[in-house]
């Protein structure tokens, strides 16, 4: 399988590979025959419009919904058939806020920690270490219903580092936050890319968050169009920009998929 | 957010490591779900108080207006004319697990609705003891309640025999998961959070009237023998006789093998319909984001 840009992986395991999965939710196509994979240490963006099939995607790979066609492996653990092993090795940013508003910061975590067998001391040390991870002390025992979008969010990346994952999902984790917010997140999550060697699918629709040198994965009404390094994508579409190349792949006249091979 | 700047210091995040889950693991995860249904209890005060104001109401002004037009025969458990309170409080145990099944089920379909739901299904724990610890949680939280209103009702004079609040606790656990699991199986099948007046509706009221809960069974047959059947076919009819007899030491075995049958079924139902490979959710559910 070839990886979604660089190829540079070689014959180690993919971090993610998705292989022909197509879904539907009865007569209605959300995704057909995608196929790429994501490297470890590598930041990937999924983009695509609204109703893309991103969110699907992020359903299949997280196992919420089984995969009827084709496959998903996460460092070569199928999500079908050994999905513990699988979801051992992911981290996952939901698109809907997830945290219980009810409950304070450090129960949220607590929680999270418990269904990943993670108790007691350890589980402590953990959240007192991610939350200074991503700028977030002080907050431990306050209510998570009293957080802004952005401080939540960084919660629930906290949360999902909280098992020390190898893949990190997020799905639009920047929806409906301010400039600032945004950029702190994006800083965060790519800065844990480079230090600790995570391999990150970040879906979005918003293309200034696409960097130069990560490598994309597009989506149009399902279908993959591209994928590949952000420079090889803009040049394989004919495109001047990333922003150009996303604006023509989206385009339900555009035909085929822009791939690039390593 | 107040400092998007990224901090210096990034912890450690070492890969994953391999290997089976031991029994440590999966102790940890149970408590880690039956803190969470405590704590969420103990934030709704108005669910606790509520819980208890109904079957009090019941205890209080129903079965003192009742006591004196109907009256209860020498029917076992009993060897001696009890006072309606008496007779109806196994009844009011049982109408607590049930609105508390319910409740427990509703969570869910908020939880689902919310995306709290996700959390719980990701994690790389079998769905199967997932589901378990849920309903294990939701049973905890039912059974306290349950005893608070013993409590308040043993001052109010209605008293059992001092070990039946010990023996009445494998009865109430049994009852109470079956209940929740019910709750769980009917929770798959709702797709909003609106539709749950019909549970009300279709499941909590009839559920609840259609059993001994308020009136012996052999006053229902005299009433009307179609609906003593429907009170035969109603598995809370079993859940309140083996809460009746184990108040008294004594096992109704028709009760319990029901009990325990319904339970299975219904967790297995649940089960099957949040397993992602073949549940009701895959089918009934979309995406739910904007990608």
């Amino acid at each position: 399988m070839q990886h979604a840009g660089t190829g540079k992986a070689g014959d180690e395991v993919a971090a993610l590979d998705v292989a022909g999965v197509s879904h539907s939710y009865g007569p209605k196509r959300a995704l057909n025959d995608v196929s790429f994979s994501i490297a470890p240490a590598t930041f990937t963006a999924l983009l695509g419009l609204n109703g893309a099939g991103k969110t699907t995607l992020f359903s299949l790979i997280s196992h919420l919904y089984d995969t009827r066609r084709g496959s998903i492996r996460i460092f070569g653990h199928d999500v079908s058939r050994a999905s513990g092993e699988a979801l051992r090795r992911v981290g996952i940013v939901f698109q809907a806020r997830t945290l219980d508003l009810d409950l304070s910061v450090y129960q949220n975590l607590s929680y999270h920690a418990s269904l990943h067998g993670i108790g007691g001391h350890e589980a402590r040390q953990r959240i007192e270490a991610l939350i200074e991870t991503v700028g977030m002390q002080g907050r431990l025992h306050d209510k998570a219903r009293s957080l802004s979008g952005g401080q939540m969010r960084r919660i629930e990346i906290a949360r999902a580092l909280l098992h020390r994952p190898s893949l990190l999902l997020l799905d639009e984790a920047t929806v409906g936050l301010d400039i600032q917010s945004r950029a702190g997140i994006l800083a965060t999550i790519r800065k844990l890319v480079e230090t600790e060697g995570i391999g990150v699918l970040w879906a979005t629709h918003l293309i200034d968050e696409v960097d130069d040198g990560d490598h994309v994965v597009v989506l149009r009404q399902g279908d993959l169009v591209a994928k590949g390094k952000v420079a090889d994508v803009v040049k394989a579409s004919g495109a001047g920009s990333i922003g150009e190349a996303f604006s023509r792949l989206s385009r339900s006249e555009a035909a085929g998929i822009a791939e690039i091979s390593p | 957010m107040n400092s998007p700047a990224m901090p210096e210091k990034v912890t450690a995040v070492t890969p994953a490591k391999s290997g089976a889950f031991g029994l440590r693991h999966y102790l940890i995860c149970l408590k880690g779900i039956v803190v969470r249904e405590c704590l969420r209890f103990l934030h709704q005060r108005e669910r606790f108080i509520s819980s208890l104001v109904r079957p009090l109401v019941w205890l209080f002004i129903f079965a003192a207006g009742f006591r004196q037009v109907l009256g209860v025969s020498i029917i076992p458990p009993y060897k001696t004319y009890v006072l309606y309170e008496v007779y109806i409080t196994p009844g009011l145990c049982g109408m607590i697990l049930l609105f508390s099944g319910m409740q427990s089920s509703l969570s869910m379909v908020y939880d689902r609705e919310m995306g709290n739901m996700r959390i719980l299904l990701v994690s790389p724990f079998p769905r199967w003891y997932l589901l378990l610890s849920k309903m294990l949680a939701g049973v905890s939280v039912s059974i306290t309640q349950v005893y608070a209103f013993l409590i308040v009702a043993w001052f109010w004079g209605v008293k059992a025999p001092p070990l039946g609040y010990l023996f009445v606790l494998p009865a109430l656990f049994l009852s109470g998961m079956m209940l929740c699991a019910l709750g769980m199986l009917l929770s798959s099948m709702i797709k909003q959070l609106e539709n749950f007046a019909g549970i009300m509706n279709f499941v909590i009221f009839p559920g609840y009237f259609a059993s001994p809960a308020l009136y012996p069974l052999w006053r229902i047959q005299e009433a009307s023998p179609l609906l003593y059947k429907l009170c035969l076919a109603n598995p809370f009819t079993y859940a309140v006789e083996l809460i009746r007899f184990a108040f008294y030491g004594q096992v109704d075995w028709v009760s319990l093998g029901v009990v325990a049958g319904c339970t299975l079924l219904f967790l297995g139902g649940a089960i099957i319909a949040y397993d992602p490979s073949r549940g009701l959710i895959t089918r009934k559910q979309g995406a739910g984001g904007n990608g």
